[in-house]
């Protein structure tokens, strides 16, 4: 501890930066190249879980499929060798409700024993819409916390971790699409609560950069970040591991349905420490913030006064 | 005494205390009961019936509870899903179609928490097993057929007012704005009588407004008012949830959810069922009948031929019979079916459903029936299914489109033996289940407009069990790491944090139990355990500048107080960011990602209460004693 507490944390930021910059710019080629692989919510389609007592082998659900109209579907296991998914993309010459029984009634042709444990159906606009409106949402998320921390502290401050909240948001759905993770409505949940978690960290930052400008004799911004990095150091790296250790809970024991949710969760919390800590204060010192950026301005009474 | 105000530690009692006594409930689980309600609309389950039920399942040696009045339905306990299944088979085959008996589960709260209005949370679906549908409602198909309504009611008052018209039509272009308008045109015989055409159908009708169009002057057209389609769409709307609402009340569920959602949609949710395929069959469907006369003056030969005489339609019989040609206006339809019920014929044992006709629709009958005895009627089943279809169009772009097919059938022709009132029987069908599905159906009234399912989740109940095992160990699991880490790191103060944190839980437990709308799913279960990781964020921040303070060469007791002073507003800043993103995650997401979002926005707000006046009450009972000055914390 004693050594990170010396620890010139402004002096990496170079570094650091470039390190990020490149975990952006890799993030949004494969954003772009490889794309996501997004869940049913949002590409519609009808989704399958079956389970069975003995281990289901997936070689003959596949044949039991492959006369039926549902050929192209997906198969994997779930979990363990007793439950399988089957997923189904949106089809025309089948009402598109009944998807789900008739691929179960295949799937008992040749497995009698199967147990039908959920059944998953979204309509092609309910999941365009759910799309459309989940973007929205991370943008509107975005957009607040930039005008929160705008309005509680100093412009330069709120840009800077906002730009971070970006990068976190930016790097997380890199790395699903690297591995091309699924990406469904409970990793939306996880990425606007990994916006509140980051912003949460910067302001605790921010609040002891503002104490240090106004109460230490240091002057140099880059010596106050590094002050109050120090100081808040105990309580990012606490706040992080009792979080942390959480969503490990959640993603070794939560079960599949909060999978992609504590995944990306586990991911973030590391990423956004790491960025409240460099990113928000390289950008506020690459901005020139300076002491009076958090000094507010006095309104004298004269100027009410000249108001109509 | 302590320090610290006191209305500060009364404060803390009593929010624990409330809070606590709201979440007992929840440490009684559930048992497994049967509900029974009245097939009639608000009828109750007699004294009579009751007592005959309970003799039923004593003979049957079931275990049972007394029996209790909930609403107007009666719910029996079980011991176990077993007994449950049986008694609901048993009391089925007792009771007959006048009653519906459901599977529920009955809450075990004692009377005494009860009395003070204390239940368990809400359980979502994917928690207790169930189907969610979404529902989209055609309101386009509804503002036609209405149109095309107003067209005959158009025409008379042109009649009557002696304004000669040649045509009067249903109208649909788009707007260079992409707004789709719809209306009537009406194109007159003289010219000169075009605007009093207008002036007389837009003052009797206000749903319509006038459209200048200079071209051809011999033409009136008239649009619909933007009132006017919301209220033919929020009468569809509404309409199709009632009959929904009643379908469901006869699938026999506990606890239904119909409600309608934006514009032209209606979530049902179901908890507990079992079959979801019945549930969507019978909730998708839109099938109503039709009573017409036989147009039998015209020959089989005539209708083999396909092509109808004036005023006729040709169908074709059920299961590919011969043909029929129908007069086109129907004597009565659904719409006027009061009630239907299954029976069986006395003589050959066949299922048949029993019809009763409201008072317009019993005069109707009795007027066409009276003027043709001897002449044949023939029942006209009708369905109008929906499907989505995608496709792209001439620019590339993907489209959605809506293919609605209308099914009609003959399912019965019978000779009218005697003038028919507001009772009578149709026969005609293939077996028990087809019959009590149409009486159902029948029974439920029709859809103002045809609706399809768009979004359909189905978990099956051991699924749910699971997830409530999986939600369960993982936040004691987490709950446990974390309590761990406090202590070891924070000795004393984050034994006392330790104490908050489950303080926290309860309050949560307790304000989900209280607020009635709040319903607990999974993601809700990973808001919570999230919440529980987040929320020893403000003790560490508290306890951190407790630790700086006591550096910086403050004592003991001054160091607490700056510590929790200082930390205060970054506590509440940090916060209302997460609560930020927590109320935008309620708005945009659904179902169950909404319950994250409850979860997190609850566990927030508690946490902040725990962290800063619980720990500061507990910190304050063990070194805030006066004349007993600590000379050294313990963190």
């Amino acid at each position: 501890m004693s050594v990170l507490k010396d620890f010139n944390f402004m002096r990496a930021r170079y570094l650091f930066g470039a390190i990020s910059a490149a975990l952006v710019i890799g993030s949004l080629v494969l954003l772009f190249t490889r794309g996501l692989n997004l869940g049913l919510d949002f590409t519609g389609g009808t989704l399958i879980e079956v389970h069975s007592v003995e281990d289901i082998a997936l070689e003959n659900a596949r044949s039991a499929l492959d006369d039926s109209p549902f050929s192209g579907a997906v198969l994997q296991h779930f979990g363990s060798a007793h439950d399988m998914v089957v997923r189904v993309a949106p089809q025309q010459d089948i009402q598109a409700d009944l998807v789900g029984q008739l691929v179960f009634e295949e799937l008992q042709k040749s497995m009698p024993e199967l147990e039908l444990r959920r059944v998953e159906f979204v309509g092609p606009q309910v999941g365009d819409e759910l799309r459309d409106e989940s973007g929205l949402a991370l943008l509107m998320a975005l957009g607040m916390m930039l005008i929160y921390v705008w309005i509680r502290f100093s412009n330069k401050f709120g840009v800077a971790a906002v730009a971070a909240l970006f990068h976190d948001v930016i790097v997380v759905v890199g790395v699903f699409s690297l591995f091309q993770w699924q990406v469904d409505l409970t990793v939306l949940a996880a990425l606007l609560a990994l916006i509140g978690y980051s912003i949460n960290d910067s302001i605790v930052i921010a609040d002891y950069v503002r104490d240090t400008f106004r109460s230490s004799r240091l002057t140099d911004p880059a010596e106050v970040v590094n002050d109050a990095i120090r100081q808040t150091l105990g309580r990012t790296i606490n706040t992080a591991l009792t979080t942390w250790l959480v969503v490990l809970a959640l993603q070794f024991f939560g079960g599949e349905a909060v999978h992609g949710f504590s995944l990306a969760m586990s991911i973030g919390v590391l990423i956004g420490t790491y960025s409240s800590i460099y990113i928000v204060c390289s950008i506020a010192l690459a901005m020139n913030m300076t002491k009076d950026d958090f000094i507010v301005v006095e309104v004298s009474k004269d100027d009410f006064d000249e108001m109509p | 005494m302590t320090r610290y105000p006191r209305w500060k530690f009364y404060l803390l009692m009593a929010v624990f205390f409330v809070c606590g006594l709201y979440a007992l409930p929840n440490l009684y689980p559930d048992v497994p009961a049967i509900q029974i309600t009245s097939a009639d609309a608000g009828g109750e389950v007699s004294a009579n019936t009751q007592a005959r039920v309970l003799q039923t399942l004593d003979d049957a040696e079931l275990a049972h509870g007394e029996g209790e009045i909930i609403g107007t339905s009666w719910l029996v306990r079980l011991d176990s899903n077993e007994a449950q299944l049986r008694a609901k088979e048993m009391a089925e085959k007792m009771l007959g179609a006048n009653y519906v008996v459901a599977l529920n589960l009955a809450p075990t709260t004692p009377d005494w928490l009860r009395s003070i209005g204390a239940s368990p949370m809400n359980l979502g679906l994917d928690l207790r097993g169930g189907v969610h549908f979404l529902i989209q409602v055609d309101v386009n198909a509804a503002i036609e057929s209405r149109l095309e309504a107003w067209t005959g009611e158009v025409k008379l008052l042109l009649k009557d007012a002696g304004i000669r018209y040649r045509d009067v039509e249903v109208t649909e272009r788009t707007r260079p704005d992409g707004e789709v308008e719809r209306g009537l045109k009406i194109t007159v015989a003289e010219e000169a009588s075009a605007e009093d055409a207008a002036t007389l159908i837009t003052s009797k009708l206000n749903e319509f407004s006038f459209k200048d169009t200079d071209d051809l002057v011999e033409t009136v057209e008239l649009i619909l008012t933007p009132q006017a389609i919301k209220s033919i769409q929020d009468y569809a709307v509404d309409q199709n949830r009632t009959s929904l609402n009643n379908r469901v009340n006869e699938l026999g569920v506990g606890e239904p959810v119909v409600q309608r959602e934006g514009a032209d949609r209606i979530v049902v949710q179901l908890p507990g069922i079992q079959d979801a395929a019945q549930a969507r069959r019978i909730l998708g469907r839109t099938a109503t009948l039709e009573f017409r006369l036989v147009a039998h003056e015209f020959g089989a030969g005539r209708a083999a031929t396909g092509i109808a005489p004036p005023g006729t339609e040709i169908f074709p019989f059920k299961g590919g019979g011969r043909p029929v040609i129908l007069r086109k206006q129907a004597i009565v339809t659904g719409d006027e079916v009061t009630n239907a019920q299954m029976g069986f014929d006395a003589q050959s044992g066949t299922p048949e459903v029993n019809i009763t006709l409201d008072g317009t629709g019993a005069r109707q009958m009795q007027r066409i029936t009276g003027k043709n005895v001897g002449n044949p009627m023939g029942v006209l089943f009708v369905e109008t299914k929906t499907e989505v279809e995608r496709y792209v169009d001439e620019d590339g772009a993907r489209q959605i489109r809506n293919n609605t097919t209308t099914e009609k059938y003959v399912i019965n022709v019978a000779t009218i033996q005697d003038t028919l009132g507001s009772r009578f029987r149709i026969t005609g069908l293939d077996s028990p289940a087809e019959a009590a599905e149409l009486a159902l159906l029948l029974r439920s009234g029709s859809l103002a407009a045809p609706m399809f399912i768009i979004e359909e989740r189905t978990i099956g109940p051991s699924l749910g069990a699971d997830n409530i095992k999986a939600g369960f160990n993982s936040m004691m699991l987490g709950m446990a790491l974390v309590l761990a880490f406090m202590a070891i790191w924070y000795k004393v103060f984050g034994l006392v944090a330790n104490i908050a944190l489950l303080g926290n839980l309860v309050i949560i437990v307790g304000v989900m139990s209280l607020i009635p709308g709040a319903t607990l799913t999974l993601p809700g279960i990973a808001g919570i355990v999230l919440t529980v990781g987040m929320a020893v964020d403000a003790n560490v921040l508290i306890f951190e500048q407790i630790k700086q303070s006591l550096k910086n060469g403050l004592t003991p007791l001054q160091a607490i107080d700056a510590g929790f002073e200082r930390a205060f507003s970054t506590i509440v800043d940090a916060n209302i960011t997460t609560i930020i993103a927590a109320v935008i995650l309620f708005a945009a997401g659904t179902g169950t990602v909404q319950g994250f979002a409850v979860t997190l926005f609850i566990g927030i707000l508690t946490s902040m209460f725990t962290a800063i006046v619980g720990t500061r009450s507990i910190i304050e009972l063990i070194y805030g004693r006066a004349g007993r000055a600590p000379s050294k914390l313990s963190i």
